[in-house]
C-alpha cells in the first residue's frame, strides 16, 4: 500500500518568489517595453493585461555547447524510404549546418525572446518608476450628486397615493378587537330576532317589551359603530421614501493640452503619462469613464486621441481657449447632475501675454464649481528642473494658477520634470481622507 | 461499452472516468502484484501525491524537485511553461517522478482513472525500479538524502540572500548555473586516503627506498644541456600536480581553488554542483529510462486488461496515449523533432523480449548472448541494471529493428557542399548506424570537453582553459564568451580558453577573458 498524498490544496504561488526575482532581474528590459506601450497604447487600454516579450539579454543564461555549424557530424535518422549508402543530397543553400533535423543546439539557446503576462500591479509599479501606490480601490471620494427616492419605513403623514392599505388595515383590525366594535353580524341577528318577535306578537305578551329591549340593544351598538368607525385616521400609514443620495457612476474625463511647437515629444508623453494616471484612477471609481481631448494653440478643438497625441499643429498659445471649449463641451454633452468631472491639464507654461488672468477668473467663475477636481501640470525641461524648485517664481500662467490652487482645495498644479514627478501631483486625491473630513467634492466646495 | 467475451477471473478495478483515493489504492496494489511477481521488479517505496496543473508547472521550473532554492531562472522558466501551457502549444506531463527514496510521483488531478493507472505503472514502477538499480544512480546519487538535501540547500540560499543580499547571491549562482553541465564527476576519483594511512604509506616507501638503496645510481652522468628549462617543466608539472590537474568539473576546481570566493559562496557552489551530479546519471539514461518505463506500463495494463480487471474502454484510452507517446515520425515530416526517446527505448526493450523468446539466425549472429535464452524478464532487469544509453545501444540495437525504424545515417562534413548518407539499413549499414547512434547518445560526444589545464599562482593567475575540439565542432560562439566572464568571476583573475584539435594537437582558437575587454 503506498502512500497517497493529496498536494492539491497545498498554498499557491510556490513560485512567486521566483518570479518576483525574475522581474527584478529583468527590470531594465521590462522598463523599456513599458516606456514604448505608452507611445503605442491608448490611454484607456494601458491599464489591461500587459503581455510582454523581454528579449533574452540579461535573463540569459549562457552555456557551452557546442556550434550548431561546422566540423563533421553524424546523425541518424528514421524513415529512410529512398537513399542507399553513398547517396549524395545538396545542403540547402545560405548556410551550412543543420540539415533535416534539429542538431546539437539543444541547449539553453533557441529562445531569443519570449513573450509572458504581467499582472496589473506588476505593470503599475514599472510604469510608474517604483512609486508605491496606494491602494487605489480604498480611496474614498463621494460625491453627492443625483437623488433618488427609496422606501424607508412608515409614516403617519403623507399623501393619499402613499398609503399603505395592508399596514392602515392591520392598524384598523387590531383597534376593532381592542375597542369591541360591533360586527355587521351582531347587528343583523339582532334585527332577525325583533321581526321574528313581531311577527310573534299576537301569542306572546312579552313580546313587546323584549322588542323595546332589543331596540335599544340595537340602538346602543348602532351608536358604538359610529363612535369606533371602521377606518380610524389614527390607524392610516404611508409609505415613506427618503431622499437617498447616489454616487453617480458616470465621469468624464477633460484632456487639455496645449500642442503648440515647444511641446516635443518628451513632453507629450510625459503628459500621456499623467493622463494614464488619472484615468487609472477613475477607472477604480466610475463605471463609465468618457475621455475628451482638447487641444489648443491659440485656437482649441476637440479631437480624438490619436490627433491629440501625435499630429502637430503651429501658432500661437492661448490657454483659456481649452477652458472655453471645454465648458462648451460640458454644457452640450455632459450636465453636471449626471457627469463627475474631472480636468487635466499639461503644458509647458507657455501663454499669451494677459491670458493666464483671463484663465484664472474663468477657474474661479465658472469651472472649478462644475469640477470634482483639477490638475494641471507644467512640464519642465529636466535641466530646468532645478532651477524652478521653488514654487514662487515660473511663467505667468504658473503664477496666475498657483492663485486658483490656493483658493480652491480640488485644484492641483505642479511641475514635473520626470516620470516619477506625476504621481505626487495626484497624491491629494489619493489620499485617504479620515471619515467625516470634507472631499474635495462640489457640494462642499467654497464659493468664494 | 462492448459485452465482455473474455472470462473474467477477476472483478474490475475501476469503471468510468473517475478517479477516487480508493480506486487508486485497489488498481496500485493490483499493478504492484504484477511489477512484483511477475516482472520481478524491485522498486523504492512508493508516495504518489496528486497535483494541479499550476503545481505542475511550479514543478517544472524548478527542475522537477519538490524543492528547491529561490532563483530568478526559475521564474523564467516557470514563466515560459505557462505560456505554452496557455497558449495549447504543450501539453503537461500526466506524470513526474522523483529518484528519492521513498520515490515521489506526481499524478495530476485532471488524469482519468485509466491514465492513473498508466501513470502509477509507468512511474511508480517503471522509473522507480530504473532508479533503484541502475548503476549510475546507484553511483552517483543518494536516494534518502537528496530530499534532506534540497532542505538544507533551500534554507542555506535564503539565509545567504539574507546576510549578503540578493545580488550578491545570484551573481554566483548565475555562475554556477552557467557551469553546471561541467559541474560533474564523470569518473569516480581515486580516494584521498585517511591522512594517518597516507603517513603509513609515505613511511612504507621511505624504508623500502632504505632497503634498496644502492650508492651506484649517484656515479650516473647527469644531463648536461637543457637543465634550465627542464626546471621550469618540472615546475609546472609539479604544480599541475599539486592542483590534480588537468580537471574537468570546472566547478569542484573553483570550489576549492579560487583564490577569491568567501566560504560562503564556495558553497553554492558545492550546492549547484550536488544538485548537477545529481541529474547527471538522468541525462545518460533518457533512452532507457523511459524506454523501461514504457514497456513496464505496456506490460502491465496488458496483463491487466487480460485479467479482465479493467474495461475495453480504459484499454483504448491507454493505448491511445501509449501510441501517442511512442509516436516517431520519419525524418521528412513536418513533425520529426529528432528520435523520440521513449519510442527508440519501448522499441529496444520489445526487440530484446523478442530475441529472447523468438530469435531468428540473425538474431543469434548479431545477439548471441541473449538469443533465445528464455528469460526475457532476467535480460532486461539485467540491462536496466547495467547500461547508459551509450552502451545499451551499442551492445542491444539489432538489425530487425534498424530495419524496422529504417534508420540511417547522413554525414555532414563542412568541406563538401552535399550531405552523404552513409549507411542505411543494410547488412553493409547495421554496424555504423549502430555506432553512430550510440555516439550520439554519448554525453562525452556530446557535450564539449572543457578542461583546467593550468594556472600559475605566483604569476599572473591566469586561469588557462582547454577545449578539446573533436571532428572540427567549435563552441557556439554566443554563450562561450559570457560562461568564461562568469568563470573569471567566480576565479576573480582573468580566464582564457583555447580549442585544441583533438587530432593533430593544433589550436584552433584562442579567447580570454582579458582581450574581450581590451576589445571592448
Amino acid at each position: 500500500m503506498p502512500n497517497f498524498i493529496d498536494r492539491r490544496l497545498n498554498p499557491k504561488d510556490k513560485s512567486l518568489s521566483n518570479r518576483q526575482r525574475f522581474l527584478r532581474r529583468a527590470r531594465a528590459q521590462l522598463k523599456n517595453v513599458i516606456n514604448k506601450s505608452v507611445k503605442d497604447r491608448g490611454i484607456a487600454d494601458v491599464d489591461g493585461r500587459q503581455v510582454v516579450s523581454v528579449p533574452t539579454k540579461g535573463v540569459g543564461e549562457p552555456k557551452f555547447h557546442n556550434s550548431s555549424k561546422g566540423g563533421k557530424r553524424d546523425q541518424v535518422l528514421t524513415g529512410n524510404k529512398e537513399f542507399s549508402a553513398g547517396d549524395r543530397l545538396s545542403k540547402p543553400k545560405g548556410g551550412a549546418g543543420s540539415g533535416a533535423g534539429k542538431d546539437a543546439a539543444d541547449g539553453g539557446e533557441g529562445t531569443d525572446e519570449f513573450q509572458f503576462t504581467l499582472s496589473r500591479e506588476e505593470f503599475l509599479e514599472l510604469f510608474f518608476e517604483d512609486l508605491e501606490l496606494p491602494d487605489l480601490v480604498k480611496t474614498n471620494l463621494k460625491e453627492v450628486i443625483a437623488f433618488k427616492p427609496r422606501r424607508a419605513g412608515y409614516t403617519v403623514s403623507g399623501t393619499p397615493t402613499n398609503i399603505n392599505v395592508l399596514r392602515t388595515m392591520r392598524n384598523s383590525y387590531g383597534r376593532r378587537i381592542a375597542l369591541h366594535r360591533p360586527k355587521q353580524k351582531d347587528l343583523d341577528e339582532i334585527a332577525a330576532r325583533m321581526e321574528e318577535l313581531e311577527r310573534d306578537c299576537g301569542r306572546d305578551g312579552t313580546a313587546p317589551h323584549r322588542i323595546a329591549k332589543l331596540r335599544e340593544e340595537l340602538t346602543r351598538l348602532e351608536r358604538k359603530r359610529r363612535v369606533v368607525p371602521f377606518i380610524d385616521p389614527i390607524d392610516i400609514r404611508f409609505n415613506r421614501f427618503e431622499r437617498q443620495a447616489l454616487p453617480n457612476t458616470k465621469a468624464v474625463m477633460f484632456c487639455l493640452m496645449d500642442v503648440s511647437g515647444s511641446m516635443g515629444e518628451r513632453e507629450k508623453e510625459l503628459a500621456k503619462r499623467f493622463f494614464i494616471l488619472l484615468h487609472l484612477f477613475l477607472k477604480r471609481r466610475y463605471e463609465k469613464i468618457d475621455i475628451v481631448f482638447i487641444r489648443h494653440t491659440h485656437e482649441a478643438q476637440e479631437v480624438d486621441e490619436e490627433t491629440f497625441f501625435y499630429s502637430r499643429e503651429t501658432g500661437g498659445t492661448v490657454v483659456s481657449t481649452a477652458l472655453e471649449e471645454m465648458l462648451r463641451v460640458v454644457h452640450e454633452r455632459y450636465p453636471t447632475q449626471e457627469w463627475n468631472i474631472y480636468a487635466a491639464q499639461a503644458s509647458d507654461g507657455d501663454n499669451f501675454s494677459g491670458d493666464s488672468e483671463k484663465c484664472v477668473r474663468m477657474l474661479d467663475d465658472v469651472i472649478m464649481p462644475l469640477c470634482q477636481y483639477y490638475a494641471y501640470v507644467e512640464i519642465l525641461d529636466e535641466r530646468e528642473a532645478d532651477i524652478f524648485k521653488s514654487s514662487d517664481n515660473g511663467t505667468a500662467l504658473w503664477r496666475a494658477y498657483r492663485e486658483a490652487g490656493q483658493s480652491w482645495d480640488n485644484f492641483q498644479a505642479k511641475r514635473i520634470a520626470r516620470p516619477g514627478d506625476i504621481y505626487p501631483v495626484f497624491r491629494e486625491l489619493f489620499a485617504k481622507r479620515p471619515k467625516g473630513a470634507a472631499s474635495p467634492g462640489l457640494a462642499e466646495a467654497r464659493a468664494e | 461499452m462492448a459485452k465482455q467475451t473474455r472470462k473474467r477471473k477477476q472483478s474490475l478495478l475501476f469503471e468510468g472516468p473517475e478517479w477516487s483515493f480508493d480506486t487508486l489504492s485497489r488498481t496500485y496494489d493490483a499493478i504492484e502484484e504484477i511489477a512484483t511477481q511477475d516482472l520481478g521488479l524491485d522498486v523504492y517505496p512508493n508516495q504518489i501525491e496528486i497535483i494541479s496543473a499550476e503545481q505542475m508547472l511550479d514543478a517544472y521550473s524548478s527542475i522537477g524537485m519538490p524543492l528547491m532554492y529561490r532563483h530568478w531562472s526559475f521564474g523564467k522558466h516557470f514563466v515560459r511553461e505557462e505560456q505554452l501551457y496557455r497558449k495549447g502549444a504543450r501539453g503537461l506531463a500526466y506524470e513526474l517522478v522523483i529518484n528519492s527514496n521513498p520515490c515521489i510521483s506526481y499524478h495530476m488531478e485532471e488524469n482519468t482513472m485509466a491514465m492513473q493507472a498508466l501513470v502509477t505503472a509507468h512511474a511508480a514502477f517503471g522509473h522507480n525500479h530504473f532508479f533503484k538499480n541502475n548503476y549510475l544512480f546507484l553511483q552517483w546519487t543518494d536516494a534518502g538524502a537528496i530530499l534532506d538535501y534540497l532542505e538544507f540547500a533551500k534554507g542555506f540560499i535564503a539565509k545567504c540572500e539574507e546576510r549578503h543580499g540578493y545580488a550578491a547571491v545570484e551573481e554566483i549562482l548565475d555562475a554556477a548555473h552557467a557551469l553546471m553541465d561541467h559541474g560533474v564527476f564523470r569518473y569516480r576519483r581515486t580516494p584521498r586516503g585517511a591522512p594517518r594511512k597516507e603517513e603509513a604509506r609515505a613511511q612504507r616507501r621511505h624504508e623500502y627506498e632504505e632497503r634498496t638503496f644502492n650508492d651506484l645510481w649517484r656515479t650516473l652522468p647527469k644531463p648536461k644541456d637543457g637543465v634550465e628549462a627542464n626546471d621550469a617543466e618540472i615546475e609546472i608539472a609539479n604544480r599541475k600536480k599539486k592542483l590534480r590537474l588537468p580537471e574537468e568539473n570546472l566547478l569542484y576546481f573553483l570550489e576549492k581553488n579560487s583564490p577569491v570566493l568567501e566560504s560562503w559562496q564556495r558553497e553554492l557552489l558545492h550546492i549547484v554542483r550536488k544538485i548537477a551530479q545529481y541529474f547527471y546519471p538522468q541525462k545518460q539514461t533518457k533512452v532507457m529510462n523511459e524506454g523501461c518505463a514504457t514497456f513496464v506500463h505496456h506490460y502491465i495494463v496488458n496483463a491487466l486488461y487480460d485479467q479482465g480487471r479493467i474495461t475495453e474502454g480504459a484499454m483504448l484510452e491507454i493505448l491511445h496515449s501509449h501510441s501517442n507517446v511512442v509516436f516517431q515520425p520519419a525524418f521528412d515530416d513536418r513533425r520529426y523533432g529528432g528520435i523520440n526517446p521513449y519510442a527508440l527505448g519501448f522499441e529496444m526493450m520489445q526487440d530484446i523480449r523478442r530475441v529472447c523468446t523468438q530469435p531468428t539466425e540473425e538474431d543469434r549472429e548479431w545477439l548471441p548472448e541473449i538469443a533465445g535464452n528464455g528469460d526475457w524478464r532476467g535480460t532486461l532487469r539485467d540491462a536496466w541494471a547495467n547500461h547508459r544509453d551509450e552502451s545499451f545501444i551499442q551492445q542491444f540495437l539489432s538489425p530487425h529493428l534498424i530495419r524496422k525504424m529504417r534508420l540511417f545515417v547522413l554525414s555532414d562534413n563542412e568541406k563538401d557542399d552535399h550531405y552523404t548518407v552513409a549507411s542505411i539499413h543494410d547488412e553493409r549499414g547495421y554496424e555504423n548506424v549502430r555506432r553512430t547512434i550510440s555516439r550520439n547518445y554519448d554525453l562525452g560526444t556530446v557535450e564539449p570537453n572543457i578542461q583546467v589545464v593550468d594556472l600559475d599562482l605566483r604569476g599572473d593567475r591566469q586561469l588557462c582553459l582547454e577545449h578539446t575540439v573533436r571532428d572540427g565542432i567549435a563552441l557556439a560562439e554566443k554563450g562561450r564568451d559570457e560562461v568564461l566572464k562568469h568563470i573569471a568571476r567566480l576565479w576573480g583573475y582573468e580566464v582564457s580558453l583555447r580549442g585544441i584539435d583533438n587530432l593533430t594537437g593544433e589550436t584552433v582558437y584562442k579567447t580570454s577573458t582579458a582581450e574581450s575587454e581590451a576589445a571592448a
